[in-house]
């Protein structure tokens, strides 16, 4: 075997830990040097965000929030710039979570966003959290129908029947919109099955990358729009701060997904590479083993 | 009867959530509301039921010493852990009858903050590098499926970049069907959307036979084999 086939078969065969390696390097670079990429929006996103927009002031808006830590990192710019926008736009907001941790995802963003960013909103006036009830899309149907059948309070033990966002509210399906942001099951497939088809009610949210190619199918007639993953938050992203400028003046505490989306372009690229790269070998070395059967 | 009234249970409660679906009106409508609370009330007991039989399958495994038992051991410290802090609401700072377990300062809003959320973040990321070493070992053009699968990871790889529309960018607008996003686009929203109703609908068939199954009772597995 000569020097170039040895070299092949090295790389063929490379070990992991060289690929782990590039990879790193690939994120850590772009994280340093604080590579951005400017995003166009595709129509699904757009839709999201044209939904958001076209609501009057005051209208009701569900957040479920059904992610936990382990997709925050790639659920929460959607989150956060969804909250952002519905502030902005003076919505009544109303938090659930399907997902044990999601209360604790609707507590974040109560604290670090609303609370910190809209201090003149106020808890029970302009938004409210339900908290956490277990028995995933059953939870979904009954508030379809009832809400006070199931939440007697809220998150924090107060009554919902005194709370003031509350009155005049029996279900669900007076509700201008589902936003929701999800990491798997129970999430927005359960809202828009139990929820927004049967309830009527407009469907619109994020997800994770993987799960979206399954939540395509109900675009666009049960689902207004889909974002799926970073890069569809760093598209919504874009959109709000075009909108809104005062966002574009701090990109790490705005356009978070949009920062994100260097080290993730670049690790895309580094996979492209090693897939190039793989293919280029396996070729070279079956060329070279039907030529040895030839021989043979 | 400890296989008849499940049977009759399952009958009743199925039956009526399928009449009540297509008619909408008393008394349906209101047994169905009732059944969806009973769900709710019975998936709070199933989180008991899981804890003990978490509980259960690792304290087997370190009483038995089998490989692995230290992480069961843990499982175990960890979630009687979570369990002692959320219950007695440690250290929050609105005492026992503080309104939340989730209290911002509370010992449960530690583990949560420091522990939970950093542990669940690193497993996410570390995999970036598994699809990437996956990805270099898997995606080989082996035969003419696996070149067209390639060939389609490659432009929705490409086309979830940005460098994806800055490569077909050059291409004039005659072109554009081209362009690498308008290929990823039109990947997802017509091959991916096509192929995913199928099979959408094929397991809604699949559900509604079994459930028909499940509720005549001709399917009765799940009742164990006692």
């Amino acid at each position: 075997m000569n020097r170039f086939h040895q070299i092949v078969e090295f790389v063929n065969d490379l070990d992991k830990r060289w690929v782990f390696l590039v990879v790193g390097l690939a994120v850590v670079t772009s994280t340093i040097f604080r590579l951005t990429f400017p995003e166009i929006p595709t129509p699904m996103v757009r839709s999201v965000y044209e939904k958001v927009e076209s609501l009057p002031e005051g209208s009701r808006v569900i957040l479920p929030f059904d992610y936990d830590p382990a997709s925050e990192p790639e659920l929460q710019p959607m989150a956060n710039a969804f909250v952002r926008l519905c502030a902005e736009r003076n919505l009544k907001m109303y938090f659930i979570a399907l997902w044990p941790l999601g209360q604790n995802m609707v507590a974040g963003v109560i604290d670090d966003i609303l609370q910190t960013e809209y201090p003149h909103l106020e808890y029970g006036r302009d938004y409210m959290d339900f908290g956490y009830k277990s028995g995933n899309e059953g939870v979904v149907a009954v508030i379809l129908t009832d809400i006070k059948k199931l939440y007697t309070t809220d998150a924090h033990g107060t009554a919902i029947d005194s709370i003031p966002m509350m009155a005049g509210v029996r279900n669900i399906r007076g509700f201008d919109l589902i936003l929701t942001v999800s990491a798997g099951y129970p999430g927005l497939k359960e809202w828009i099955q139990y929820a927004g088809t049967p309830g009527n009610i407009p469907v619109a949210g994020g997800c994770t990358a993987v799960q979206a190619p399954l939540l395509y199918p109900y675009y666009p007639d049960q689902l207004v729009g889909l974002m799926g993953g970073i890069k569809a938050a760093a598209e919504f992203e874009a959109l709000v701060a075009e909108a809104y400028p005062k966002f574009q003046e701090d990109k790490d505490r705005f356009l978070t997904a949009l920062v994100r989306m260097g080290p993730q372009t670049v690790t895309h690229l580094a996979i492209i590479f090693f897939i190039v790269l793989g293919n280029i070998t396996f070729q070279i070395l079956r060329r070279k083993r039907q030529q040895e059967a030839l021989k043979r | 009867m400890k296989r008849t009234i499940p049977l009759a249970i399952t009958a009743i409660v199925g039956a009526v959530l399928v009449i009540a679906y297509f008619i909408p009106h008393p008394p349906f409508d209101g047994l169905r509301e009732d059944f969806s609370i009973f769900f709710d009330i019975m998936a709070t007991f199933a989180f008991i039921l899981g804890g003990g039989n978490l509980i259960k399958m690792h304290g087997n495994r370190i009483s038995r010493r089998e490989e692995g038992w230290f992480f069961s051991l843990v499982t175990i410290v960890g979630f009687l852990l979570v369990l002692l802090v959320g219950l007695t609401k440690f250290g929050n700072p609105d005492g026992f009858r503080g309104s939340s377990v989730t209290a911002s300062g509370s010992y449960f809003d530690h583990v949560y903050e420091y522990i939970f959320r950093p542990c669940g973040a690193t497993m996410f990321a570390l995999l970036a590098f598994y699809v990437a070493s996956a990805s270099f070992r898997a995606f080989r053009a082996r035969n003419a499926e696996a070149s067209i699968l390639l060939l389609v990871a490659f432009i929705i790889l490409l086309g979830r970049t940005f460098v994806g529309a800055l490569l077909t960018s050059w291409l004039p607008d005659s072109l554009r069907f081209l362009t690498i996003p308008y290929l990823a686009e039109k990947i997802m929203v017509v091959l991916n959307f096509a192929g995913n109703r199928a099979i959408m609908i094929g397991i809604a068939l699949g559900i509604v036979s079994t459930s028909l199954k499940v509720i005549i009772g001709i399917d009765r597995s799940y009742l164990g084999s006692d």
